[in-house]
């Protein structure tokens, strides 16, 4: 469709097809239109050659609470919930949808869907958020809060004017909505320790200014259509990766553990990326620069010496930090430089295959250019080198949950040797070296290997110990926007519960609402004897059974060493044990099961 | 009764009556919920029944707001409050306590606490059961040490008279086990005890239980360590030619309150008479169950003893304990408190036996550096035959020491910091637990008291005053544990790093401190006490302490009557 095109009221359409669109969208109420005209734009944006072309059918979800008044509150002591749930009542009474939920259980996002919102919330201490509220306050403050433009509030204070910071967090609330464009329907009420009657004056005067918005509407709306399909193509690959921003790189195990395990979130905004649960995203990292530093030095060279790169042109450091690999090591990195340099040494530890690669496995390159410090050119070096490439880490978000966001669990390696410290590449770079807020690269790769059922009524049973808890965070958030029907399963190990539960209280939360039918947890350094997921597995062995025999499929995610292939040896024991089936009998089974693609791995 | 109506609370019953009425005599779900692995914590209605086994649900509050970023819940665990009835523990229970701190515990310390007990702080969910069954294995328990019941029953720690102590604390004991809740919840849920079929009683409690706290005590004149006041019902000793006769019995004293809330406020105990011993648990009986019935249940912030007695009056209150008794108070006898604190150092009691009280800072039995508190306590709990007492005043008495061990007892206390050289101003400071554990608390009290003790010492030597003390004690919430609402200068917990000051206590604990100035900053605080201090030096009648001092000249008012003058 071009704008030449002249027809119709709106110059743009056929009086038929007005006619048709006008039967189609009668009776629908605002916000289902509100809804419908953003379809139709994502329709448009995906057809129009000369727009942003490849950006995906932007389907914006439908609220869940359309015409509802969600009352949110935070409190420490419990009176910010006494007056909420009291005043759900209350708006029921009077005719107008209401629901009632802690900020603890809020979903920060879900924001943007509201039309209208209750606010009433203590302040903590001198001035700070309770604890329930602090997620929700941080969000509304962050520069990850959306625009909200059509959403009505009104804030309820709970406070003590005996303190400084009086109601300081229903401030911080008053002030953030209207910051993000919404709009109050009332002044905000602050309460003193006797806050009855003002609380009482408060809902009533909330409810009449929202009368008429809410309690006219009855009609529910659609479901959404689902977004499931394949994955949209992409104008950004390995080879054009997309700019995307580091949002959050958040440590999530606890300062006694004896991991780094990292929640990472990326920005895609207007990228028009679009991934499936189960997918990957490569990321491209630039090195350690202390560590190409010392590279530079171990070979007495500068850092400021030009070399070539294919028809580029740049300085030693730049190509060291950009576009070698540097952290993994390599024989023909040695290989490379025993031939340039000439070197006894290095060519005779050439010599010895098994040994090369003994000495190899613990070493990053930085360690050959310290333990082996021979003559040779900046371009020598450089040419010695593999091409630096992306690390691949399992997605752990649905777009269907965070939009234009990409989710990562990213463990981070780091140790020291040499007397100064050694990280991973792409781990060390979004766990430590990058701040918030700069440019990452990143580009999608798909793996049609690791995809939900497509019945969202079939179990899934989902083995994710580690940082292989990934993808399984996304198929939760998944499964959670699709209202699917069918059970899941959770097996998790780390090693221990108070330190190493990776994203509990989302599962908690799951547990909580029941999408997650089952968790059952490993932690292997909790007790005298180590326990693992497979042996929570077979404990389980029954009833895991009767889940495959129901049709579940049976997912396993992280490491492929040990942890995947004891897992298989589980399933095994458990076709025998509750199947009563021989040792052959089993393998048949399980690769039945992999063959109807009810057995899926995603290991590393 | 028909004619109980006006004197019971109509209205909606509070939250917790609910759950105690649901909780089929205090089990509630806590089995269900001790096999949930995805939480370390409890869920609602348990939460708040575990404090009648005697335990807390408390997190790590320092790294609260860093776990929920992390996504990982608070660091759940519990507190424990032992019920040792007069704070006596033997060597082996010692052993088997210190024992469990270090295996189990995450702060690894014995805490002796104002109750005249110790805590367990930082019990993981996993070794709960393995906790109780550790101790009842050297019978100790800790039931109903919180909770809507009467908690664990105080008595004077004196050791000098010794017989005295021991016919005292033996009433302590016959009380607190009278008294205790009948259910057998708790052998069940953390005993697996046998499930029988009998259906539980609660006689006394009743089958909601109290109302509210309730907290009993037995104390020998004229020594106040257990500041009666503090505490719902009081058993004061009376003596006639050195042998016990009866008890002067104290109802209604309290310090719990609500910042904001003038409905709540500390109230000094009154004296209902004199009571022969052998009505001793029958006058115990009759006034659980006296507040057990007109208690408030519709308002647990007036639901104490102390406020039942403002509502009802105290004449009301004292004739349905005489009829419900069958027995009459007869005039009080007079008795005199003359102190509050514990005699540190060696006594010798009447039996020929040694007590050596250890000054233990904060109650805190951990090894520090140079100061191997806990090592210290085990190696005497090893070769000592008597027993330990815990004192309200959180500190130890190893006592009923043998002239024999006295020395080899002494060098160990010695080499162990247990005998500290500390100011009579430190003996003479006080606070409770508070941050980072204690959920309720509101600043920090435990951890900032040595600092705050230090600077009142150089306020006193400033002023010439060196030898001097004043009853100084900081509470890190209104709720009470560090009595700072006995004291003469006691500090109240408002937020982090603020107080409310208040002053004009007296030494014996008979009176209440009130209110000088809201939430204000430590710096403040040391600002004005420096001014009163001076004051204090210039204008001190002798051995006036410094609480009677502030009231003669005016600095602050007397509270006479609480309920009155303390918010005047």
């Amino acid at each position: 469709m071009s704008n030449q095109q002249q027809f119709g009221p709106g110059g743009v359409v056929e009086p038929n097809q007005l006619n048709q669109i006008t039967q189609a969208i009668t009776g629908l109420d605002s916000s289902q239109l509100t809804w419908v005209s953003g379809y139709i734009a994502g329709l448009a944006a995906a057809q129009d050659p000369n727009a942003n072309n490849l950006a995906p059918i932007a389907i914006t979800p439908v609220p869940e609470s359309a015409g509802t008044l969600t009352i949110i509150y935070g409190s420490q002591t419990g009176n910010a919930k006494g007056i909420a749930t009291a005043y759900q009542v209350k708006a029921s009474e009077a005719g107008i949808p209401a629901k009632v939920i802690s900020m603890a259980d809020y979903k920060p996002r879900q924001i943007k869907n509201e039309t209208h919102i209750a606010i009433v919330v203590s302040t903590h201490g001198e001035g700070e958020a309770p604890d329930d509220a602090v997620e929700l306050h941080e969000f509304l403050g962050s520069k990850k809060a959306p625009k909200l433009p059509n959403l009505k509030y009104a804030v309820l204070g709970l406070g003590d004017t005996s303190y400084e910071f009086f109601c300081q967090t229903a401030k911080d609330f008053d002030m953030r909505l209207a910051t993000l464009g919404a709009t109050a329907v009332l002044e905000r009420v602050d309460c003193d320790v006797d806050y009855d009657s003002a609380a009482a004056q408060w809902q009533d005067d909330v409810l009449a200014k929202i009368k008429d918005d809410l309690t006219a509407k009855t009609t529910q709306v659609a479901s959404t259509p689902a977004a499931n399909t394949a994955s949209v193509a992409s104008i950004y690959t390995k080879k054009n990766p997309f700019a995307g921003t580091l949002l959050t790189s958040q440590k999530i195990t606890g300062r006694d553990s004896i991991k780094d395990i990292r929640h990472i979130e990326i920005s895609l905004e207007d990228s028009g990326i679009q991934y499936q649960v189960g997918d990957a995203l490569g990321v491209y990292f630039l090195n350690d620069e202390a560590i190409v530093q010392r590279m530079i030095n171990a070979y007495g060279l500068s850092a400021e010496e030009t070399v070539t790169l294919g028809d580029e042109s740049l300085t030693l450091a730049q190509a060291l930090t950009e576009k070698c690999e540097l952290t993994l090591s390599y024989p023909t990195f040695v290989k490379a430089l025993a031939e340039s340099s000439g070197d006894a040494a290095l060519t005779a530890l050439l010599a010895d295959k098994a040994a090369l690669r003994e000495y190899l496995v613990p070493r990053q390159i930085v360690d050959i250019a310290i333990d082996y410090p021979v003559k040779v050119t900046a371009q020598q070096v450089v040419d010695a080198c593999r091409p630096l490439t992306a690390r691949l880490y399992s997605i752990a978000s649905s777009q269907n949950e965070v939009e234009d966001e990409v989710h990562l669990t990213v463990a981070l390696v780091e140790y020291e040797e040499h007397g100064f410290v050694h990280q991973g590449g792409a781990s060390g770079y979004l766990a430590k070296r990058l701040d918030e807020g700069a440019p990452v690269k990143v580009y999608v790769e798909g793996n049609d290997n690791f995809r939900l059922p497509a019945d969202p009524n079939t179990p899934v049973i989902m083995v994710g110990p580690g940082t292989g808890i990934a993808p399984f965070r996304a198929f939760m958030q998944e499964r959670d926007a699709q209202e699917a029907e069918g059970k899941n399963w959770l097996f998790f190990g780390n090693p221990s519960f108070t330190q190493d539960f990776l994203y509990q209280t989302e599962w908690q939360g799951y547990v909580k609402s029941g999408l997650l039918s089952k968790i059952s947890l490993a932690f292997s350094r909790d007790q005298a004897e180590k326990i693992y997921v497979q042996h929570r597995l077979l404990e389980q062995g029954a009833e895991v059974y009767q889940w495959l025999e129901a049709g579940a499929h049976f997912y396993v995610c992280g490491d492929a060493n040990h942890m995947a292939k004891d897992v298989e040896q589980a399933l095994l024991t458990i076709y025998q044990t509750h199947g009563k089936q021989s040792a052959d009998e089993a393998k048949k089974s399980l690769l039945a099961l992999r063959k109807a693609k009810r057995y899926q791995k995603d290991v590393y | 009764m028909s004619d109980n109506k006006n004197l019971i609370v109509e209205g909606k019953l509070a939250v917790n009556e609910r759950i105690k009425s649901e909780s089929n005599f205090l089990r509630g779900t806590i089995t269900e919920d001790l096999g949930d692995d995805l939480t370390g914590g409890f869920t609602s209605d348990n939460f708040q029944l575990i404090r009648f086994h005697g335990m807390y649900q408390q997190d790590d509050r320092d790294i609260r707001a860093e776990r929920l970023k992390q996504k990982l819940e608070p660091l759940h665990n519990v507190m424990l409050r032992a019920r040792l009835p007069g704070g006596v523990i033997t060597s082996k229970q010692w052993l088997a306590i210190d024992k469990f701190a270090d295996d189990y515990t995450s702060y690894g310390s014995i805490r002796l606490t104002t109750r005249q007990t110790f805590q367990f702080h930082g019990v993981l969910k996993p070794h709960i059961k393995l906790m109780h069954q550790t101790l009842n294995a050297v019978g100790i328990d800790s039931i109903a040490t919180a909770g809507d019941v009467n908690r664990n029953v105080l008595c004077t720690s004196n050791p000098e008279v010794s017989h005295f102590h021991q016919e005292a604390y033996q009433w302590a004991i016959k009380i607190s086990e009278h008294l205790l809740p009948k259910t057998r919840a708790y052998a069940e849920v953390w005993l697996d005890g046998e499930k029988v079929e009998t259906t539980d009683e609660e006689p006394i409690l009743g089958s909601n239980y109290l109302p509210r706290k309730f907290k009993t005590t037995v104390v020998i004149p004229p020594q106040n360590d257990v500041d009666v006041h503090a505490n719902d019902l009081n058993f004061v000793a009376i003596e006639d030619n050195g042998k016990l006769i009866g008890f002067n019995v104290l109802v209604g004293g309290g310090l719990a309150m609500t910042h904001g809330d003038h409905s709540t406020f500390p109230r000094k105990a009154d004296n209902f008479g004199f009571i022969g011993l052998d009505d001793t648990l029958a006058i115990a009986e009759a006034v659980v169950k006296t507040q057990r019935d007109w208690g408030n249940r519709v308002n647990r912030k007036n639901a104490k003893t102390k406020y039942t007695l403002e509502r009802v009056g105290v004449d009301t209150f004292k004739a349905e304990v005489e009829k419900r008794a069958g027995v009459k108070f007869a005039d009080a006898k007079p008795f005199e408190f003359t102190g509050r604190g514990d005699r540190y150092g060696w006594v010798e009691g009447v039996d020929g036996l040694h007590h050596l009280t250890c000054f233990i800072e904060n109650g805190r039995i951990l090894d520090y550096p140079g100061k191997t508190l806990k090592s210290g306590c085990k190696a005497i709990a090893e070769i000592h035959p008597g027993e330990f007492r815990m004192t309200a005043n959180q500190n130890l008495v190893i006592a009923g020491v043998p002239a024999e061990l006295k020395e080899q007892i002494q060098a160990l206390a010695q080499a162990n910091g247990l005998m500290p050289q500390v100011s009579l101003q430190r003996k003479d400071s006080m606070a409770c637990v508070s941050l980072p554990t204690c959920p309720l608390a509101m600043a920090e009290a435990e951890r900032y008291l040595p600092d705050a003790v230090t600077e009142i010492e150089g306020l006193l030597a400033k002023h010439g005053l060196a030898d001097e003390s004043i009853i100084y004690r900081i509470t890190g919430c209104p709720n009470g544990c560090g009595r700072a609402m006995l004291a003469e200068v006691g500090l109240v917990g408002k937020g982090p790093g603020k107080y409310n000051l208040h002053l004009g206590g007296n030494r014996a604990g008979t009176r209440i401190p009130k209110m000088y100035k809201e939430n204000i900053t430590d710096t403040e605080i040391m600002t004005i006490l420096d001014e009163l201090i001076g004051q204090w030096a210039a204008g001190r009648e002798v051995n006036e302490g410094f609480g009677d001092f502030v009231i003669r000249s005016g600095v602050i008012a007397e509270v006479v009557d609480s309920a009155k003058d303390f918010y005047a």
